[in-house]
């Protein structure tokens, strides 16, 4: 095939992969729901190769799928059918001082770890997800109440158009007002716009005291209290709030070995809160007191308060390890809310009641930031569930002017669902950027945007 | 019956050492301190023996710095009922630690004493050896099972040695070292951690123990292991031959 050799010119014999195992993985999603068909993945190692490929692809309107370290959740690092060749990226990163500049060509999450800085964000992808990616789907994950979502920490980027231009908008600067900052377009607009092949990002320095508690408590509405409360008396220190209801807890206590309740009975709820701050005596004294108050109150039932790494890591892994459970137990149908705190937990109730025996309602994450996962787990994957579901759930989500994707993205899942969280004339001017940027429509195809508002003219 | 645990403030586990430049030994400051985890073991054997009605009082007692009352708080709010800190800001090596536990033992006559069975960091393995034969009790060290019976005043232990396993019977009172496969630490519980704040730490000088710190040990230099090299990717089987016969020289 002369595209084949074409890209074999480019990128050499290694960065063209046709292998049907390799192809296989790359064609799957991570839930294992998306399965797409494409013949050809490109890995391409330099900004001015993506820009090559994109050129080429562009001028014989072959359709390109930009993938990460593909641990997305809503179909968008997958082909839909036979979209050609992806791009799978990775290298090595340079480092900056108080920032650093990312090549994203296979920058995992993880990579400050050694260093004196951390990424601003974690996520329980971090094994495997990558910077581009990150990006690309400005992924939020467990620490975003203490350092804000990528559109704060992401200082500049570099992106190739989807015919090979290269924007270079690589700042490190905290404050730049000049025009319009076109970064923004590219951060969460997953792969639909261009790809992010360099990135500058703000990195906090990594801080010595970290602690973490996990707590029982017994509804809903403690939970909630207690984050109010953690705001005021934890202040600056505190960097995650995480919540937790007990059917994932007995999702993660079946499916995942070598993990224990931490608690000796059953609980409704667990939160785990992290404190991070530059000294371990003040944080310990800060969020001990903190603690006692709450239990004293009642806001807290029972709780442990790590008293070593080791602890602290498998605190952290009972929550991290949810999604892994879920896949575990079956079929699962993964819904990504931002709701007012208040509100969240209706949901789940009627959802409950919705569904009855037929499913088992899961939900988790991110209480701090008003973000809800809510997870509906059945041995198998039926219309009759789905029924029950959707669109009651958008509908829902849309009556309390809730966001149906908080952070994972619409992708190819809720493409054609955006219209709950967006008005028609937001929709249209994204339409039109898409169509300015993008006239092939080459990029990502069929995620993000309904066909429809793209096919008018 | 009293129980007395000793345990001992070291690097966190997880924490990825770093030797200091000039050689003298590890980088401590700013890094995160837990309680060893042999001696966590230790505790938690000490703790279920008192909560299966074998002890009356389970005391915790650390040697060091200032900052070693923090694991000891940890031990509390873990269970035990009180604790004893040596303060002493030097370095410290088994056979002291042996000789002020001796004077601590004198002191509270504990029927058992429990220890990890050696220190992370440092890895010597002596000091229940060495406190052992300082008090002539019996010791069974290695322990992966250990059964009380006050009757009769013996402890049975299941020693974990190579390839196997041996029991011993030691009549009380008697030292136990603790190995990996004893039991699984518990967590410290908010109750536990608020109950803790009410038990007593008490102080103690090794000078009020009319223990003599010195030592014939002088520590000469720290080094980190060698760098491994980087591998190679070899492209063929012939290639893989070729190496291992010609560079590895192992086949």
């Amino acid at each position: 095939m002369d595209d084949i050799s074409y890209f074999k010119k480019i990128l050499g014999e290694r960065g063209v992969v046709q292998d049907e195992e390799k192809l296989d993985d790359a064609n799957t999603d991570w839930m294992r729901k998306y399965k797409g068909s494409s013949k050809l993945m490109l890995q391409p190692r330099t900004t001015e190769e993506v820009s090559q490929i994109l050129k080429y692809c562009n001028s014989r309107c072959l359709a390109v799928v930009p993938q990460g370290g593909n641990t997305g959740l809503v179909g968008g690092s997958v082909p839909v059918f036979d979209e050609l060749g992806w791009i799978y990226l990775f290298h090595i990163p340079k480092f900056l001082h108080f920032m650093c500049i990312f090549s994203i060509f296979g920058c995992h999450c993880r990579i400050c770890f050694w260093c004196r800085f951390i990424m601003p964000l974690d996520l329980g992808a971090k094994g495997s997800c990558q910077i581009g990616g990150n990006v690309s789907t400005n992924a939020g994950g467990l620490r975003l109440i203490r350092y804000g979502s990528l559109h704060g920490s992401v200082l500049g980027l570099e992106a190739v158009l989807a015919n090979g231009t290269v924007l270079d908008m690589l700042a490190s600067l905290r404050k730049d007002n000049t025009g319009y900052d076109l970064k923004h377009l590219f951060i969460g607009s997953e792969g639909s716009l261009g790809i992010v092949t360099k990135v500058s990002i703000l990195t906090p320095p990594k801080l010595s005291s970290v602690n973490l508690a996990f707590l029982a408590c017994e509804d809903y509405a403690s939970c909630q209290k207690l984050l109010l409360e953690a705001k005021r008396k934890l202040g600056e220190i505190l960097s995650a709030f995480e919540f937790l209801d007990v059917n994932a807890m007995n999702l993660v206590l079946k499916h995942l070995d070598g993990l224990r309740d931490p608690l000796s009975s059953m609980h409704n709820f667990y939160v785990l809160i992290e404190t991070t701050g530059s000294m371990e005596s003040h944080d310990k004294e800060k969020l001990e007191a903190f603690l006692l108050q709450s239990m004293d109150s009642g806001l807290v039932t029972d709780g442990v308060l790590a008293q070593d790494i080791n602890q602290t890591s498998s605190f952290w892994h009972i929550r991290e390890g949810v999604p892994e459970a879920l896949m575990k137990a079956g079929a699962v149908y993964k819904y990504d809310l931002s709701l007012p705190p208040e509100k969240m937990y209706e949901l789940v109730e009627e959802m409950r009641t919705r569904l009855g025996s037929a499913a088992n309602v899961v939900a988790y994450g991110h209480l701090g930031d008003g973000n809800l996962h809510l997870n509906i787990s059945a041995p198998q994957y039926t219309d009759s569930i789905l029924s029950k579901i959707e669109p009651f759930v958008y509908e829902w989500t849309s009556k309390h002017r809730g966001s149906i994707s908080a952070e994972h993205g619409l992708g190819l899942m809720k493409a054609d669902k955006i219209h709950y969280s967006k008005s028609p004339e937001s929709v249209q001017l994204m339409a039109e950027i898409k169509k300015l940027i993008d006239p092939n429509r080459i990029l990502n195809p069929y995620k993000v945007l309904p066909s429809s508002v793209l096919s008018q003219s | 019956m009293k129980i007395m645990v000793a345990i001992k403030r070291v690097i966190d586990y997880a924490v990825k050492i770093r030797v200091k430049p000039d050689k003298s030994g590890v980088e401590t400051s700013n890094v995160k301190m837990s309680m060893n985890p042999f001696c966590e073991i230790a505790l938690e054997e000490a703790l279920r023996i008192k909560e299966s009605g074998g002890a009356s009082e389970v005391v915790a007692v650390s040697m060091g710095p200032a900052q070693c009352v923090d694991t000891l708080r940890t031990g509390l709010a873990m269970g035990a009922d009180r604790a004893i800190h040596v303060d002493y800001p030097g370095s410290l090596y088994p056979l002291s630690i042996a000789k002020i536990l001796k004077a601590l033992v004198e002191a509270e006559k504990p029927s058992l004493l429990l220890l990890g069975k050696q220190a992370i960091d440092d890895d010597c393995n002596q000091t229940g050896q060495m406190v052992a034969g300082l008090l002539k009790w019996p010791q069974g060290t290695f322990a992966s099972k250990v059964v009380l019976d006050e009757e009769k005043q013996v402890a049975t232990v299941d020693r974990e040695v190579d390839g196997g396993l041996e029991t011993v019977c030691l009549e009380l009172p008697a030292v136990i070292t603790t190995d990996l496969r004893l039991n699984q630490p518990r967590y410290a519980t908010l109750p536990n951690i608020m109950k803790a704040k009410s038990k007593v730490i008490k102080k103690v000088t090794p000078q009020d123990l009319n223990v003599e710190i010195r030592s014939d040990l002088e520590v000469v230099q720290v080094t980190e292991p060698p760098k491994r090299k980087a591998g190679v990717i070899v492209s063929s089987i012939d290639e893989l031959i070729d190496k291992l016969k010609n560079e590895a020289h192992v086949i």
